[in-house]
């Protein structure tokens, strides 16, 4: 029995949309390095919708392909549906996660969020629109 | 490429165990407790092995109580040494910050009980003192408690000079010698040793099966009741196929200790050689005082778990002892014992070579793990910190 599904491996080894955008709109990061995870979320934001994401991880492979997923899931998508993305959905894509790596699927989303207030927080006349 | 570095965990068993056990599963399955021919059959075999084992580690047969492995053999030798102070109103342990869980636990559970325990340090090179040990032993101590030979980070312990002065201060004297048996030369009278732990599958032998050597004297507290096996100390009809294959393992290992010893060493300080070429890398444990087997490294700015399951992608069995491999919060206690701080402790890796390693295979470890650690750290927040001087780099 492998450890973690095909999808988690995949993401894990081909990880989406990994690096830095170095004029974001929004930038995230969460976790620390005590802990063993930090992911960095890095927003390009045009007219409400999120049209490029990249992401840096330092954590397991489970860290590594939930911010990979996160991204994939969000890009392309209108900033108020990434507000909604849930840990849940993440795992769930990722086909599960072993239930003492679920945190790793709520640093991505709380990686993603904390971006967005980054974003909002630059842009607080935005922030009405939603 | 297929690459077993993972010796420290459990090793291949080898032909002659194998081929020493077989009888032992197939016609000579009498119960060594029966006295009809077929049961003494099995009885004669289990106290050559008993023989077999003892003259390995200069012990006396009657030394030798057979266990289902080296937890097994810590736990007996700890709770014996336990009860026998208790007795005596003697409630003080002194033991180190590196020992295996079979050790730490049984000693938080005396703790619980009432018992005193000093975890002595190990410093940065992974080496407990024994002027330390001296100074830690008081009038109430009943038990002195240090591994052979570390499983993490391979450090040897000063053995024989600490059981010089247990001896001399008459405390029982206690070694968890799981990593060291088979390995590098073990002597129980030459080191003071009181009692040793070890287990088969850690020297080519089967899982399952191990040791306590108890020096004639030191009275052991059952932790199996039952019958009258292994003379009253050890309930329960005895893994007499197991048995015969440890002894097997361990004469083959015995033989050639310093050869193998010596071949392995030189592939080790070729592995430790090519690793610390890793820019911001740092060996864990003393360079020289180590097993011939053992290479740990920490790598800053990348975790462990993501750099086995990459090298496992290359072929490369290893082991890492961060949080994430260990499923606790914590990365390896041992790693923090020697002052490796959390975020570096997240990024360790355990070589550990065995008998079957080539010279190639070490170059190709080299190259593998040079790459990995180059991918991980590429798309590391940690790292791109660290390169911009926004943290400090510690190794």
């Amino acid at each position: 029995m492998a450890l973690y599904s095909e999808k988690v491996m995949d993401h894990f080894r081909n990880p989406r949309n990994v690096g830095v955008i170095d004029d974001a709109d929004g930038v995230g990061e969460v976790g620390n390095a005590k802990c063993g995870d930090i992911m960095k979320m890095y927003l390009k934001i045009d007219d409400d919708v999120i049209s490029d994401v990249k992401f840096e991880t330092f954590g397991c492979a489970s860290a590594v392909a939930s911010s990979s997923m996160a991204t994939e899931l969000i890009k392309g998508k209108p900033v108020s549906e990434a507000m909604t993305l849930t840990n849940k959905a993440v795992a769930e894509a990722l086909d599960g996660l072993p239930a003492y790596k679920m945190h790793c699927s709520v640093l991505a989303e709380e990686a993603i969020k904390n971006a967005l207030d980054d974003y909002y927080e630059k842009h607080p006349e935005k922030r009405k629109d939603n | 490429m297929k690459i077993y570095a993972d010796n420290a965990a459990t090793t291949k068993m080898s032909r002659r165990a194998i081929e020493a056990m077989t009888p032992y599963l197939d016609n000579i399955y009498g119960n060594p407790s029966s006295l009809y021919s077929a049961g003494q059959e099995a009885k004669e075999a289990l106290e050559r092995a008993r023989a077999s084992v003892a003259r390995c580690i200069g012990a006396d047969p009657a030394e030798i109580y057979f266990t289902s492995g080296g937890s097994e053999a810590d736990n007996q030798a700890i709770l014996s040494a336990a009860r026998i102070g208790k007795r005596t109103g003697k409630t003080h342990i002194v033991s180190d910050m590196i020992e295996h869980h079979a050790v730490l636990h049984t000693l938080e559970r005396l703790e619980d009980e009432g018992f005193e325990v000093t975890y002595l340090p190990v410093h940065e090179n992974g080496i407990v003192r024994p002027e330390e040990v001296e100074a830690a032993i008081r009038p109430d101590t009943c038990l002195v408690t240090i591994m052979y030979a570390n499983n993490e980070i391979g450090t040897i312990q000063p053995i024989r000079e600490i059981g010089k002065i247990c001896r001399k201060r008459g405390v029982l004297f206690h070694t968890d010698a799981v990593q060291a048996v088979g390995h590098i030369p073990v002597n129980v009278k030459d080191d003071n040793v009181d009692m040793l732990s070890a287990s088969a599958h850690k020297f080519h032998g089967p899982k399952g099966v191990g040791f306590l050597y108890a020096k004639r004297g030191v009275r052991l507290a059952n932790l199996i009741e039952g019958g009258a096996q292994e003379r009253g100390k050890r309930a329960g009809t005895e893994n007499v196929a197991g048995i015969v294959s440890m002894s097997a393992a361990l004469e083959e290992s015995y033989e050639k200790t310093e050869v193998t010893a010596e071949r392995l060493s030189a592939l080790r300080d070729m592995l430790i050689d090519g690793l610390s070429k890793i820019p911001h890398s740092a060996l864990n444990g003393d360079r020289t005082r180590r097993l011939p087997s053992n290479v740990n490294f920490c790598f800053e700015g990348i975790e462990g778990e993501s750099l086995l399951l990459l090298l496992d992608d290359l072929g490369i069995m290893a082991s890492s002892g961060s949080a994430c491999t260990s499923g606790s919060l914590d990365p390896s206690h041992v790693l923090l014992a020697i002052g490796r701080v959390h975020d570096v402790a997240h990024g360790s890796l355990r070589l550990t070579i065995g008998e079957e390693t080539t010279e190639e295979e070490v170059v190709y470890m080299i190259d593998s793990v040079k790459e990995v650690v180059e991918r991980l750290r590429s798309f590391s927040p940690v790292w791109r910190d660290l390169n911009a001087g926004v943290k400090e780099f510690i190794l």
